[in-house]
């Protein structure tokens, strides 16, 4: 830093000179806040590492059945024709379970591979009885070859990916190494689509009323608008509390469809389907709308007035113009409260998703359980195989997340009117 | 040094301050906002314990070349300076030069007046603490605004917000803020401009008391204010490419009763801006 | 529709039309919207005359019944409904203790990713870093449950040893919460610092001032509402957040102030309870309402101080 010499100001001496460590605080906290940024970049990652190492990995794959008993004739069951495997599965599985096998998908109309698929889990039954996360299995794989020769003998080391194909295909399983997230992946479809076709409208509704409608000098306006502000900080393990008091309990004749006659008589409560759209429903209600007034509010006051101008109606003027001009913020806003409403558990675990559901949801009144509730409860499990299976179906979650957000983002910039 | 700059000034006006007389000197100075020329080849020099007013119609510039008097365009990443900008013969804008110390004796006093939402005596109060100010805050606070012609109205009520204060006021606490960090120069960018007649007046009779222990440099689209309260006058005028540059510097009597430029005399006499 | 050119003998007709064509309309299509468009809105009424009906008639079964009273419930310290005892401390002290901890990663970071998003960073990067705020805010709680358990247990494990450090713990059920609620602090704070009008820091600047001295002591002060309010909001979503530490932090109410050990909290305690087979009308699934109501209370007077805050020092520059 340069000096002024040319100083003939007494003045100066009352001013101690302080700017080089002035300037070095401030670098030391521009220091501190770029730190506190990167410390969130780094958890991001630390999450997405925790949970990509829990998907993949190697595992010490033990049958329960060992595949040679299964060979014929020196042919290995892997090279067996279609005809016997379907001669396997009709000797070694259990007449119930060959009909239900039957009833989802006839013998005859599948095919080899996944005739194969289906003997490799129903007979073969391979368990993981120890896995390995990915970095390691990537890293140190001398070191997991040993420790497998040394603990796990009789166990062959294979590489497992959790996340396939199969898996998303799979119905839920009490068994790690059979289950898939089908059974929670339609539950969740299910659920939300309850949860839009209630929550959009009344919210929509509400908006408009609110924005459009409402003289907020009186009263009862301001009550709703404040009571909309706080709801939406309410936790949502409380709309679950509310849900099974209302939905499951006092509605019960209307939730589990007994008075439709649908829903198997003997089972019928209100832990259906629709008692979970309805309460997720009421949790993003207060969202929708508040997404929605604001973007109601960002239309200009101009094109109101031009259309009033020519004589139109209020709600000719909010149909025609205020909304469409505000459609693509209520959808990014309603889109937004879809992914909060896909990753809640809490609520839909106080109105009882069922722990022990293996098929898939048929209606509004059927029994449910959903993706975030499976990841619940695979990862309250003690054994490494549930961490796995719960790490997989966390990307399922991620990816469909991510491509509804992504959908909100494409949807916005399309829809975007110039006004 | 002397020589050239009175070389320089031949060409476009007369009776410039000597060179031992200026407090700033702006030597060819232009001013860019990325690729756009905001203010073309400037200079100006600006006279010690006088009051120096920059006029011109709305655009040319006239605040940005004040603000580069306190190195304020910093604030904006796109904007660059050639040329130099003097000190007691110092160069602001050389590389080693610590922005922060400039803007301490280089003061300024905005259009809109924007007192901290502090009290009124923390708002004198902050810039000298912050710059480390070594002796009593009270009665410094009590000195500036005693200077800024505001003591009277305020001294007992130094503890209430700066905001509860009128717009004149609120002004006069700024200025007295700004001296309160016990600057040499004051930059002053339009300061009556959001302000009624009467306090418009008090600001006026304030500068000229200020005068004799500051250099106030000021901004004003008010021709009438310029020749009435400043001592010399810069006229600038938009060119044809939209930069700003300087036509006509002199004594304010001079410029105004005998404009030696007829763009000069074009804008004072109305017939445009 | 064909335009009709008025004739010279309409003019003498047309008074009498304009005036009966002036008359208001009934439009009854018109009230009927009107009427529906209120109607959505009071749902969002009757959602919290259900919540607290709700709430409160169970809490109400809950304490008039004869094993429990109120007394015991805010005055004891033990909860263990199988043997009798109802004191709510043991879940109260573990939400607390686990928001705590959560605040004292969230506050700090939160505040000063706001400040560096706001005085700091070029345009760039603040389009890099606020969708980066925005997913990590986007995570459902259930992953950042699955992450407390399977990383930060592990870490701190290693940290301070495996016998310090139980596997349910509150310490890192707080932490993963704390990194939870970073982007709320971090996008309300950031909102109300960008709302201090630029002039103040120019001002800061003008008097020579470091751009830390600005931000710090003008920038910051004047936007303090607005990031008080933040803190408010994010500790009332800390002590709802459920999964996370139901996950996490164990199932065994335990008063304790030690932060390695399992200690079950308000929301834990209501989603395990409610997970397993529960009978209405039994005071068990009354005694979760109970719970429910005091969690509510806390959550609700905490969110409406924060409005309160906000709405005050709304127009304090101006």
């Amino acid at each position: 830093m340069s000096t002024f010499d040319v100083s003939t100001r007494q003045e100066d001496e009352q001013f101690a000179d302080n700017r080089a460590p002035r300037h070095r605080s401030s670098r030391i906290w521009l220091g501190v806040f770029a730190a506190s940024t990167i410390v969130c970049i780094l958890a991001l990652s630390a999450l997405m590492y925790n949970v990509i190492n829990g998907a993949f990995g190697l595992a010490a794959i033990e049958d329960s059945l060992d595949r040679a008993t299964l060979a014929v004739d020196g042919v290995s069951i892997e090279e067996q024709s279609a005809d016997q495997l379907q001669a396997v599965l009709r000797e070694h599985v259990r007449p119930a379970m060959v009909r239900r096998l039957e009833t989802e998908r006839p013998f005859a109309e599948r095919s080899r591979e996944q005739l194969l698929g289906v003997v490799l889990e129903t007979v073969v039954q391979p368990r993981a009885e120890r896995t390995w996360p990915l970095d390691d299995s990537l890293l140190r794989r001398r070191a997991i070859e040993a420790e497998h020769a040394a603990d796990f003998p009789g166990t062959r080391l294979e590489f497992v990916s959790w996340l396939s194909p199969s898996f998303v295909s799979r119905p839920q399983s009490g068994v790690a190494e059979n289950a898939g997230v089908r059974t929670a992946l339609l539950g969740s479809l299910w659920t939300i689509a309850i949860t839009v076709l209630f929550a959009f409208p009344f919210g929509l509704g509400a908006a408009v009323y609110l924005e459009e409608y409402a003289d907020h000098r009186r009263r009862i306006n301001r009550v709703i608008q404040t009571n909309i502000n706080n709801l939406a900080g309410v936790p949502s393990i409380i709309y679950g509390m509310l849900g099974l008091a209302i939905f499951v309990r006092a509605f019960e004749p209307f939730t589990s469809g007994a008075f439709m006659s649908a829903g198997d008589a003997t089972t019928a409560n209100g832990r259906t389907i629709l008692s979970a759209g309805l309460t997720l429903a009421l949790l993003v209600l207060p969202l929708i709308i508040i997404n929605s007034q604001e973007a109601i509010r960002a239309v200009p006051s101009s094109l109101r007035q031009a259309s009033f101008g020519l004589g139109a109606t209020r709600w000719q003027t909010i149909w025609n113009h205020v909304l469409p001009a505000a459609l693509p913020g209520i959808l990014t806003g309603t889109i937004l409260s879809i992914s909060r409403a896909i990753g809640e558990t809490a609520p839909l675990v106080v109105i009882g998703a069922s722990t022990a559901i293996f098929v898939d949801p048929s209606g509004p009144f059927s029994k449910f359980t959903t993706l975030p509730i499976q990841v619940y409860q695979w990862t309250s499990r003690p054994q490494d195989e549930f961490r796995n299976i719960a790490a997989a179906a966390i990307l399922v979650l991620l990816i469909l997340l991510l491509t509804l957000n992504a959908t909100a983002v494409v949807l916005r910039n399309r829809f975007s009117v110039r006004y | 040094m002397a020589v050239s700059i009175a070389a320089q000034m031949v060409t476009r006006r007369v009776d410039a301050p000597a060179a031992e007389d200026l407090a700033l000197e702006m030597r060819g100075v232009n001013i860019y906002y990325g690729d756009f020329r905001a203010v073309a080849d400037v200079t100006l020099p600006i006279a010690r314990h006088e009051i120096t007013a920059l006029i011109g119609p709305s655009g040319c510039g006239k605040s940005t070349v004040l603000r580069a008097f306190n190195r304020m365009n910093d604030l904006i990443p796109t904007a660059r300076l050639d040329g130099q900008v003097l000190y007691h013969g110092h160069n602001i804008y050389a590389p080693d030069v610590d922005a922060v110390e400039v803007r301490r004796r280089i003061g300024m006093v905005f259009q809109k007046p924007n007192p901290f939402p502090k009290s009124i005596r923390d708002n004198v109060a902050w810039g000298a603490r912050i710059n480390g100010y070594k002796g009593s805050l009270d009665e410094l606070v009590e000195a500036s605004l005693r200077q800024a012609a505001l003591w009277d109205e305020v001294k007992d009520k130094l503890g209430d917000s700066g905001l509860s204060l009128s717009g004149g006021q609120q002004q006069r606490l700024c200025i007295a803020r700004t001296i309160a960090v016990r600057p040499e120069i004051i930059l002053m960018d339009e300061p009556c401009s959001a302000l009624d007649p009467i306090a418009t007046l008090k600001i006026e009779e304030l500068m000229q008391q200020l005068k004799s222990l500051y250099t106030i440099v000021i901004v004003t689209h008010n021709m009438q204010q310029a020749a009435r309260a400043s001592d010399f006058t810069a006229f600038f005028n938009m060119g044809e490419a939209r930069y700003g540059y300087l036509v006509e510097y002199g004594p304010t009597n001079d410029l105004f009763t005998n404009p030696k430029d007829p763009r000069t005399e074009d804008y004072i006499t109305g017939r445009f801006g | 529709m064909s335009v009709i050119m008025a004739s010279p003998e309409d003019a003498q007709a047309a008074p009498l039309a304009i005036g009966a064509a002036l008359r208001r309309r009934w439009r009854p299509a018109e009230a009927a919207i009107e009427v529906g468009m209120f109607a959505a809105a009071t749902v969002s009424i009757m959602t919290t005359v259900g919540i607290v009906y709700v709430l409160s008639r169970e809490a109400l079964l809950f304490f008039v019944d004869d094993r429990v009273s109120l007394i015991e419930f805010f005055g004891t310290t033990q909860w263990q409904p199988s043997i009798g005892f109802f004191g709510i401390w043991p879940l109260v002290s573990a939400t607390f203790m686990t928001t705590a901890i959560a605040m004292l990663v969230a506050l700090p970071l939160g505040l000063s990713v706001a400040i560096y998003l706001s005085e700091y960073a070029s345009a760039r990067m603040r389009g890099l870093l606020k969708p980066l705020l925005e997913v990590l805010a986007g995570v459902p709680t259930v992953v950042y449950g699955y992450f407390a358990l399977t990383f930060m247990t592990p870490i701190l494990r290693s940290i301070f040893g495996a016998d310090v450090v139980e596997i349910y713990n509150t310490a890192s059920a707080g932490i993963v919460i704390g990194i939870l609620v970073i982007p709320l602090v971090a996008s309300m704070s950031e909102d109300a610092l960008h709302a201090v009008p630029n002039s103040l820091r120019q001002a800061a600047v003008g008097l020579g001032a470091t751009k830390l001295e600005t931000s710090v002591k003008v920038v910051v002060p004047a936007a303090l509402s607005g990031i008080a309010a933040a803190f408010i909001v994010a500790i009332s979503r800390a002590m709802g957040e459920t999964m996370v530490v139901a996950i996490a932090a164990g199932a065994r109410p335990h008063l304790t102030a030690n932060p390695f050990v399992a200690a079950e909290t308000m929301t834990g305690h209501i989603v395990r309870i409610s997970g397993g087979d529960l009978s209405y009308a039994t005071i068990d699934y009354e005694s979760i309402f109970a719970i429910g109501l005091v969690l509510f209370v806390l959550t609700l007077g905490l969110n409406v101080i924060s409005g309160r805050i906000v709405a005050r020092f709304r127009e304090v520059y101006e």
